[in-house]
């Protein structure tokens, strides 16, 4: 099968087309696309401080690669953000990988742990409290870790590698948990209204598939020995995520499809809680929509 | 043809008896849309002709957490 712009063998057929590209006109697909959501979104101005949030997968590989190179040449200033949620056998051999990249290529990064900020990690966390799934705690800890740290270093925005797929289940997890004001923070640049307490988080990879990004690894020597999270199968998420592969398997399109039918509705959303104060954590300080943010309430319980 | 696949997210390796690659994904029940596929370390789509004897290996797209 050849590409369809030269006669070279082909790499990918892109999804949900018959478009089939060799691997120097998949790298100008994927760069253009890359460019056009950061364009489309406004998600990058000149004098931003970027952070971009690594874990050494595909993904934030893929987006530390890709905005290294359209912003080296510009006066947008690039760190890397990594968190070490402490998972034995998990996040040790990633984090490697994402030091050779920054060291190679010039890009500060900062490291930071659970175990520093929270005095535990997932590991003795999930050891402690077995009725809860790990994932619960992992996800608003790393949050709280990118937003007050981002603070700390005069990050303005937060790159994450977000993809249409994560996307899309999000939507769906929030649909199904009746969630609607985490819908309204969603979306390719989040947030309902400007606060100092708050970061902006980017998604330049929101109209990408997991496959296109795989893809762009792999033909960019980015792509790591696969790791799966121990803890990954036990999540919400991963129901969701096979319910729509399946859905995407009968139906195709069906990804893109939850995505573009949520972004028409999410201005409307967003609106209806525009108005909702943001109030200030009675415990650590940081901007929240309760009296007591929901990191705070975590640690709580396990403490 | 006999074509060995090994599959990365679940660290197993099958000899399976397969014309062309939908075939393949149905014998070994995978959806062809969670994998890429490498041949000798070269990336081919579902479209590429198989050969005898091919190695071909299904890396995750998956992300692993």
């Amino acid at each position: 099968m050849n590409c369809r712009n030269c006669k070279n063998n082909s790499v990918i057929t892109l999804p949900n087309s018959n478009i089939s590209l060799c691997k120097k006109h998949f790298n100008i697909y994927f760069e253009r696309k890359v460019r056009k959501t950061i364009r489309i979104y406004n998600m990058i101005d000149k004098n931003d401080t970027i952070g971009i949030a690594c874990s050494g997968g595909k993904d934030s590989m893929s987006l530390l690669y890709i905005l290294n190179k359209i912003f080296k040449p510009t006066k947008v200033k690039l760190v890397a953000l990594a968190i070490d949620e402490g998972i034995k056998d998990y996040r040790d051999p990633n984090f490697k990988f994402v030091k050779s990249f920054c060291k190679k290529n010039k890009i500060k990064l900062h490291t930071f742990s659970f175990k520093k900020e929270f005095g535990k990690t997932l590991d003795e966390i999930k050891k402690k409290n077995p009725e809860t799934i790990p994932c619960t705690f992992c996800g608003v800890f790393r949050r709280k870790i990118l937003n007050d740290k981002a603070l700390e270093l005069g990050v303005n925005k937060l790159a994450t590698g977000h993809n249409l797929d994560d996307e899309a289940q999000t939507i769906l997890m929030n649909q199904f948990r009746k969630n609607t004001r985490a819908s309204a923070v969603l979306g390719p640049v989040t947030g309902i209204v400007d606060d100092p307490k708050f970061i902006r988080r980017i998604k330049p990879f929101y109209f990408l598939t997991e496959k296109e990004i795989t893809t762009f690894a792999f033909l960019n020597n980015i792509l790591d020995k696969y790791a799966e999270c121990p803890n990954a199968k036990l999540s919400y998420r991963n129901s969701v995520l096979e319910l729509i592969n399946e859905f995407e398997k009968r139906y195709p399109g069906t990804k893109y499809n939850i995505v573009s039918s949520f972004l028409e509705t999410l201005p409307l959303v967003k609106e209806s809680f525009k108005n909702k104060t943001i109030k200030t954590c009675k415990k650590c300080g940081a901007a929240t929509s309760k009296e007591i943010c929901q990191a705070c309430v975590l640690l709580e319980k396990l403490n | 043809m006999k074509i060995k696949v090994f599959i990365e997210r679940t660290n197993e390796r099958k000899v399976v008896d397969a014309k062309d690659f939908n075939e393949l994904f149905k014998k070994i029940k995978i959806d062809p849309n969670t994998v890429i596929i490498t041949r000798k370390n070269e990336l081919i789509t579902e479209k590429a002709r198989l050969n005898n004897n091919d190695e071909i290996k299904l890396l995750s797209v998956i992300s692993g957490g």
